[in-house]
């Protein structure tokens, strides 16, 4: 039934295609909401003991000559990630209700990325996996190239080069896997033993090529310069979803494949991961940009999914996966402050601008939805960045004690960057009431006409909020499925 | 089985060849009704008052003849259809196998969209003349595709290479398409030249020309240096033919120059048949010297020739289409890339990868007739063929942006397009066959030049959906009729591409089952 995630949003995509403009909003919404019951009734109705393995749900012969199969199976870690793709996909066509330009187009592309990533967290098939995670590329580029702002051509096109180059050395990966096994059967190429010497080249060359997706220093630059360019809902979509294509095919692809070769390399990843997190913290910290914050935020974050993964302990790994979920809903939730909130009512993202305009006053729902994101950003308790974080580090301290150690200072200048961000862009020094007002028509004519957040904002922001607070106050819901099927992995040390 | 030849009757020769007959019957009926109307038309042009009248008569003459074309090829795709699975009759000079039946319907099947984007071209003054010229050409691909044998492997270039000269300068009126034929012509007869070279220098050594014979002669001799030069002379022969690097500079004017049916079966047919008939002769006549392009374990042959081509090939094909603003020397340069993409089955050497490359070469021609259905279509309303033409064409005409944006992704290797499968397909072969993944590097080169080429192919898209369109005076639309027509053959060819993607089976199964 989970399956249907997939066919659901496609059909609505080709709906947007066919049908006049006036219900392109609706159909998007309905096909999102339509993926996020689905994914929520697997949540409540698949037994917990159902989850631990790779299970098949779909398995139709493709190309029979080639050994390809229409193949899609489910464990916890794609349920978890299946889930935060419904959550992101619905808050963010609330997010973009107001879109006029090109109505039909702007959802279309938007569903195609919803589709695919839905494809890839339940793909068992090496083939179908790659055609979905390819699929992904393109409609990042329009919705970006045609719909983004500052710089749109320039952060467009370095995106799609990016993904593009990591899914050659994708390609490479598979192919090897592929030809050495003969098969593309993901179960069973995960009790193929093959040799150390291929381990030793094909897993950093597959790594890598998720890596680039999940914006790993120093291959992360696409993800500000692209966050920033893209329209609000592409940065919710590529922070929120996109990026964990990356980190969800690295564990289930490279390092379920090549466990070897994964074994000889994690502490490089390990030591990738904790610069990452602590370079991107620190750059955040000198960002004029509210975007470029949150954009470096993501990789931060991103970091420590990495460093959950490279630590290759069953807590830390969980913690990863839940890290996934948990910086999806939560990179969204930034994003769409920063891009809907703010920036379509001010026109500006530049902090030192937004720190004269008192916006806290002016909108205090945009205000109250900063707070908590950036309260769970930070990883205060009661979060889903908690427990995702604290879960990886002490599944870390086991086998990397020195990077728990680097990353706990990192922590430091996150919560730096994010109060600064906090502060400057909803309580700057407050200013006399009559200057305030010029200001903010000086950056934008029609702020006197603004009007104040909007309904389908408010339910994608509660939508957001809720979730994060949810998983943090609970987070053994997911994690309960999360264990036993990280726990089936062989990589483990 | 000279002697079969001989006994046979002419009437069963007749019903064998019976394809290529109605075909050239097809290519004269059309160049008599093409001499019939153009009559009218020349004495017309003499009074500028009666241009019009003379348009719409030409209009007329090419309705009629590319409704009796298609007709007739149409009906050869039929006659195909009939002939037996297995004949060799005159003496092996022609032979029919499930291999040459498929390639014969899909090299007809290319011919007849070429024929249906003529209806759209204005600046052909001779319809009858220019279509006659397609089919003569069509017979050329049937006699290459359908035999085992040197020489008449040669005459089907050669009947082929003429029409296709005469094709490429057809436009009059047009400074470049002289250019484009004379060019194409001299580095054509070159070619030509070294083939015939390379042919002579093996019945030489094996003292005959049948490809068959040719591999159990050879297989009984060393390699030495008369035969090297034999093969390589053959290769580079073939090389220009798929305008591979470096035989390659004839390509990006002459499908720049050449009107744009032209260029489509430039492009697309007579590249299939290329592709079937090197790979006939590599794999057939010279199996014995295949060698190993494997990275550690070279061995000379032809395979490591092949390889150099192809790596060459994809590097500067990909490189050099980066920096073009024309859409039609764009797909020119990464017609050379993919030419080495191709090339990449061909040197994995065996069954698999030969119809691997098989499979690869006719999704690219569909892909390519249709881009330039495209292109056509843009030249008809804007007056040319530049990145600025293109630009807001989404707004202009929805459809045909969606179908180049189809076509431009599925060169690129997007997935679900016909495009990735075929890429897929290619790479897994070729790191097959290599022992230890000795191929690894061709693969390589290859995924680098198709990361390379993403960037220009989304060039062409962000002109069409992201430019917006500099000058307004280039929207002719509702001056002229909307061909629909081309319309219609562009969202088929779209259609087929995004089929073969999802489904590939329809036609990587029969390609498969055909190659021996």
């Amino acid at each position: 039934m989970i399956a249907w995630t997939i066919y659901i949003t496609f059909t609505g995509a080709v709906l947007l295609l066919l049908l006049p403009r006036a219900f392109a909003r609706w159909i998007a919404l309905l096909t999102t909401i339509a993926g996020l019951a689905l994914g929520l009734i697997a949540l409540v109705r698949t037994p917990i003991a159902d989850l631990a393995h790779f299970r098949t749900i779909v398995q139709v012969p493709w190309v029979p000559a080639l050994g390809m199969n229409y193949h899609l199976a489910i464990d916890g870690i794609s349920l978890t990630m299946v889930l935060v793709t419904g959550i992101s996909a619905v808050s963010t066509v609330l997010f973009s209700w107001e879109v006029e330009h090109r109505q039909n187009e702007f959802f279309f592309w938007l569903l195609l990325v919803v589709a695919g990533c839905y494809g890839v967290f339940l793909s068992a098939d090496l083939f179908l996996f790659f055609a979905f995670y390819e699929l992904v590329i393109v409609p990042k580029y329009f919705l970006i190239a045609v719909f983004g702002s500052t710089n749109k051509e320039y952060g467009a096109m370095k995106l799609t080069l990016y993904s593009f180059f990591g899914g050659m050395l994708v390609f490479i990966g598979i192919l090897t896997g592929y030809v050495t096994a003969g098969s593309l059967d993901l179960n069973q190429l995960s009790q193929v033993q093959f040799s150390p010497q291929l381990q030793s080249w094909a897993f950093p060359v597959l790594f890598l090529g998720f890596a680039v997706l999940a914006g790993i220093w120093p291959l992360h630059t696409w993800a500000p310069t692209g966050h920033v360019a893209a329209p609000t809902a592409g940065s919710m979509l590529l922070a929120g979803i996109v990026m964990k294509l990356g980190s969800y095919a690295g564990l289930r692809v490279a390092m379920n494949l090549f466990p070897q070769g994964f074994q000889m390399w994690s502490k490089w990843i390990v030591v990738l991961a904790v610069v990452g997190i602590v370079y991107a913290a620190a750059v955040a910290l000198r960002q004029r940009d509210l975007k470029f914050v949150i954009g470096y935020s993501s990789v931060s974050h991103m970091g420590f999914v990495l460093l959950g993964l490279g630590a290759a302990t069953a807590l830390s790994v969980s913690g990863a996966v839940l890290q996934m979920f948990s910086h999806g809903v939560i990179a969204a939730l930034l994003f769409a402050v920063a891009g809907r909130m703010i920036y379509r009512r001010t026109h500006t993202r530049d902090l030192d601008a937004l720190a004269g305009l008192n916006l806290g006053r002016a909108l205090p729902f945009a205000a109250f939805t900063f707070v908590i994101a950036s309260a769970a950003s930070m990883g205060i308790p009661g979060f889903s960045g908690f427990a995702a974080e604290i879960t990886i580090l002490i599944g870390a301290s086991k086998t990397y004690p020195l990077a728990v150690w680097i990353t706990g200072a990192g922590m430091v200048l996150v919560a730096a960057f994010t109060l600064r961000a906090l502060k400057q862009s909803f309580f700057g020094e407050t200013k006399p009431d009559v200057h305030l007002q010029q200001a903010r028509v000086a950056l934008d004519p029609d702020w006197n006409e603004q009007q104040p957040i909007t309904t389908a904002e408010k339910c994608g922001a509660c939508l957001l909020m809720f979730t994060t607070f949810a998983v943090g106050v609970y987070p053994k819901l997911l994690l309960d499925r999360i264990m036993p099927a990280v726990e089936a992995m062989r990589f483990l040390k | 089985m000279k002697a079969a030849g001989l006994t046979m009757s002419y009437l069963e020769l007749l019903k064998l060849a019976s394809p290529e007959t109605i075909v050239v019957i097809t290519a004269l009926a059309v160049l008599s009704i093409g001499l019939a109307t153009g009559r009218v038309k020349s004495t017309a042009t003499v009074s500028t008052a009666k241009s019009a009248q003379s348009a719409n008569d030409t209009s007329t003459a090419t309705g009629i003849c590319s409704a009796v074309a298609a007709l007739g090829l149409a009906f050869a795709i039929g006659t195909v259809l009939m002939l037996p699975r297995y004949a060799t009759p005159f003496g092996g000079m022609i032979v029919i196998t499930p291999l040459t039946s498929l390639f014969k319907i899909i090299c007809i099947a290319l011919a007849f969209f070429t024929v249906l984007l003529t209806t759209s071209e204005k600046s052909l003054r001779h319809p009858g003349e220019y279509l006659a010229l397609v089919l003569f050409a069509t017979v050329g691909l049937m006699l290459l595709v359908g035999s085992e044998e040197l020489l008449i492997i040669f005459i089907g270039l050669e009947l082929l290479g003429l029409s296709l000269y005469v094709m490429t300068a057809f436009d009059k009126t047009d400074v470049r398409s002289a250019e484009a034929g004379v060019k194409y012509f001299l580095f054509g007869s070159t070619s030509s030249a070294f083939t015939l070279f390379g042919i002579s220098l093996i019945y030489g050594m094996s003292g005959t020309t049948s490809l068959a014979a040719i591999s159990e002669k050879l297989a009984t001799v060393s390699i030495q240096p008369l035969l090297a030069v034999g093969i390589v002379m053959t290769l580079i022969g073939f090389a220009f033919k798929i305008a591979a690097a470096p035989f390659h500079l004839w390509a990006p004017d002459a499908y720049q120059g050449a009107p744009v049916p032209s260029s489509a079966f430039i492009a697309s047919a007579s590249k299939v048949a290329s592709f079937v008939v090197l790979g006939k002769i590599v794999l057939v006549g010279f199996a014995p010297f295949h060698g190993s392009a494997a990275w550690h374990a070279m061995v000379a042959g032809w395979s490591p020739v092949l390889a150099a081509l192809a790596a060459l090939s994809i590097l500067l094909g990909n490189l050099v289409a980066l920096a073009q603003s024309n859409v039609r020397r764009l797909l020119a340069y990464s017609a050379v890339a993919h030419a080495g993409y191709t090339l990449i089955g061909l040197v994995s050497g065996d069954r698999t990868g030969f119809s691997a490359a098989l499979f690869y070469a006719t999704i690219y021609a569909i892909t390519l007739v249709g881009a330039f259905g495209v292109v056509a279509m843009v030249r008809r309303e804007t007056g040319g063929d530049d990145f600025s033409n293109f630009a807001g064409l989404a707004s202009r005409s929805p459809l045909l942006a969606a179908c180049m944006s189809v076509f431009m992704l599925s060169l690129a290797g997007i997935p679900p397009l016909a495009g990735f499968f075929g890429k897929f397909y290619l790479f897994s072969v070729a790191l097959r066959a290599g022992a230890s993944h000795g191929l690894l590097w061709l693969v390589a080169v290859a995924l680098l030049g198709s990361f390379i080429s993403l960037y220009y192919y989304l060039m062409v898209l962000k002109a069409i959906f992201v430019d917006e369109p500099v000058l307004a005076s280039q929207r002719h639309v509702g001056v002229l009729p909307p061909a629909l027509l081309t319309r219609a053959t562009v969202a088929v060819l779209a259609t087929t591409v995004l089929l073969l993607g999802i489904i590939p089976e329809i036609l990587a199964a029969p390609i498969l089952a055909a190659v021996p």
